[in-house]
């Protein structure tokens, strides 16, 4: 196994320099969720003054959007990238090479990992440039950093699984309004236990998305909220293991080679 | 018997696709180490999926392969480590510089690190891309990608080397520098080359052997020489001054032999005994009014056409018609 670490890192590379050269790629995801935040923030500052509200910023409570939605727009992008080496042929390149598949897999994610942390740095910068405080201190930024590494794996195996099983960039672009739809029903306006309406409510709390925000908006404005950190770390490494067995199979199916 | 270190053996292979016509139908192929094997045949004849099978990238629904002495469906990574392929398809990252993609392949492949940037100039500068090996891909031109291709399948030191139809699309000077490459590889490093190709000329002229698939089936197999002296007699072409003299000129020449299926001229193969002067004088004493007239030797496309009944274009064409074959 020792010798297929060099391979998992020509793979995240490519993954990482691809990105980085197509700047179509990499700036609308750490822009967009910025501009989404801003908005908000200065439209709905009024809800703070909801009896409940958890804090006296917007601007605080909404900062841990941008981190979930920077995750769902890399996972596409890592889905379509993946899904065009499919369609180009250049995966039958790579699986005539050495290169195992595990490798391969892990490799991809890797390279999603670390654009991942570095938009999570960005967002951190963000909201700190903008007179955020954070409750839980420079830990809870570390922890916060090793949550949008293991949210980009889950979500990074997600668009890997989409691309294999797939093997179309179109299909997995089609499903783009479907992953907004889970980050729209979620408690990422308003805290779930504000919400009014009663089906709304109940769907956003199904949605594992509003975990996922809570855990980064605990960090935040609450400090150490065991709780958020366990429900959000629980279910991101549920769907990351899912969507890691799922990827791994699909790319049995892919590479087929003997 | 004793395996060939380099060579590959084919034993009744057999490719069939889901609801499909079966893309290799039964196929025996000897390729000697150090030999070049041309594999000749039109669009969808069965070349690129032998090349899969063999490649390890498809499995073969019966029959058996060996390349290097190893399995190619119990054997695959060692078939793999043995290797070097060009497929049809110059599969290129247009993002990636080509020494991103040699380094890339060379990691892949297992090359030591301290090689990999040497062993990476060496091959740029084999294939004449050194000064475009640090812009991206997606500036290369066809010619370009189809060097770079064959420098990545080299990047391991491959003892064979798999080339499918690699000079498709490439102007005359391309193709005869990478003519040239392969040619160099075999001479220099006794490197093994199965070559997929539609094109005679580059059979021809590269290829120790030659084998020609047509529906799946190898319709013929030997030497370009040998192939061609099955066929034996020349055949003579004459270019009619209008299109209206055609069926008076087919039918003179009709005397002196076969009729050959053309488009350009009126062709006959000629029968035996016959030559061009015994033509020239019956086209003088008729009084038979054409521009040229044209004695060819036997090429491998006759040898196409007397296997099975249509020329090598003829069958490309039909090929384009009914794309069914390809994987």
């Amino acid at each position: 196994m020792s010798s297929s670490w060099p391979q998992v890192g020509a793979i995240a590379r490519r993954s990482v320099v691809r990105t980085a050269r197509q700047p179509a790629s990499f700036i609308p995801p750490i822009v967009f969720p910025i501009a989404l935040m801003t908005v908000n923030a200065a439209g709905l500052q009024a809800s703070t003054e909801l009896p409940g509200f958890p804090t006296d910023s917007f601007l605080a409570f909404a900062l841990a959007v941008p981190f979930i939605q920077g995750a769902l727009f890399s996972t596409m992008n890592a889905g379509t990238d993946l899904a065009r080496d499919i369609q180009t042929g250049f995966i039958n390149r790579l699986s005539l090479t050495a290169l195992r598949d595990w490798a391969l897999l892990l490799g991809q994610i890797s390279g999603v990992v670390v654009l991942g942390v570095v938009q999570a740095i960005f967002y951190l910068l963000v909201g700190i440039a903008s007179g955020v405080h954070f409750e839980s201190g420079p830990a809870g930024i570390a922890v916060l950093l090793v949550y949008a590494a293991i949210v980009s794996l889950a979500f990074g195996a997600l668009g890997a699984w989409l691309a294999f099983r797939t093997g179309s960039g179109e299909a997995i672009q089609a499903l783009f309004p479907v992953l907004f739809v889970f980050l729209f029903i979620s408690s990422m306006n308003t805290p779930r236990d504000l919400i009014d309406v009663q089906w709304f409510q109940t769907a956003a709390t199904l949605n594992p998305v509003s975990y996922m925000i809570e855990l980064v908006r605990s960090l935040i404005i609450e400090g150490w909220n065991v709780q958020a950190l366990a429900l959000g770390f629980g279910f991101t490494i549920v769907i990351g293991v899912v969507s890691i067995a799922l990827a791994s199979r699909a790319l049995r199916t892919r590479m087929t080679r003997t | 018997m004793e395996e060939p270190a380099n060579g590959i053996e084919v034993l009744g292979l057999v490719r069939e696709y889901k609801k499909g016509p079966r893309a290799v139908d039964g196929i025996d192929i000897t390729v000697a180490p150090g030999e070049i094997y041309g594999f000749l045949g039109p669009n969808g004849a069965g070349k690129s999926t032998t090349v899969h099978v063999l490649t390890t990238l498809l499995p073969p629904t019966s029959g058996t392969a060996r390349v290097g002495g190893y399995d190619v469906v119990k054997e695959g990574p060692k078939v793999r480590s043995l290797i070097g392929v060009a497929l049809q398809e110059a599969a290129l990252d247009p993002l990636l510089t080509g020494r991103d993609h040699l380094r890339l392949q060379a990691t892949l492949q297992g090359v030591r690190k301290d090689r990999r940037k040497v062993q990476a100039d060496e091959l740029l500068i084999r294939v004449g891309l050194e000064d475009a090996g640090d812009r991206k891909v997606s500036g290369y031109s066809g010619g370009m990608k189809r060097r770079l291709d064959l420098a990545l399948a080299l990047v391991h030191m491959p003892r064979i080397l798999f080339l499918d139809e690699p000079t498709t699309g490439l102007d005359p000077q391309s193709r005869t520098a990478l003519w040239e490459e392969v040619a160099r590889l075999r001479r220099e490093e006794g490197v093994t080359v199965f070559l997929t190709t539609q094109y005679l000329e580059e059979a021809d002229v590269l290829a120790d052997r030659v084998g020609i698939i047509d529906q799946g089936r190898i319709v013929a197999e030997g030497t370009p020489a040998e192939l061609k002296a099955e066929i034996g007699r020349p055949s003579v072409h004459a270019i009619p001054r209008t299109d209206k003299d055609r069926p008076r000129i087919a039918e003179f020449l009709s005397r002196f032999g076969e009729p050959l299926a053309t488009t350009r001229d009126v062709a006959v193969r000629l029968r035996e005994g016959l030559g061009l002067t015994d033509i020239v004088r019956a086209v003088d004493a008729n009084g038979v009014d054409i521009v040229d007239l044209e004695l060819k030797a036997p090429s491998l496309d006759d040898v196409f056409l007397a296997k099975t009944g249509r020329t090598l274009e003829g069958a490309a064409e039909e090929s384009e018609a009914e794309p069914t074959r390809r994987p």
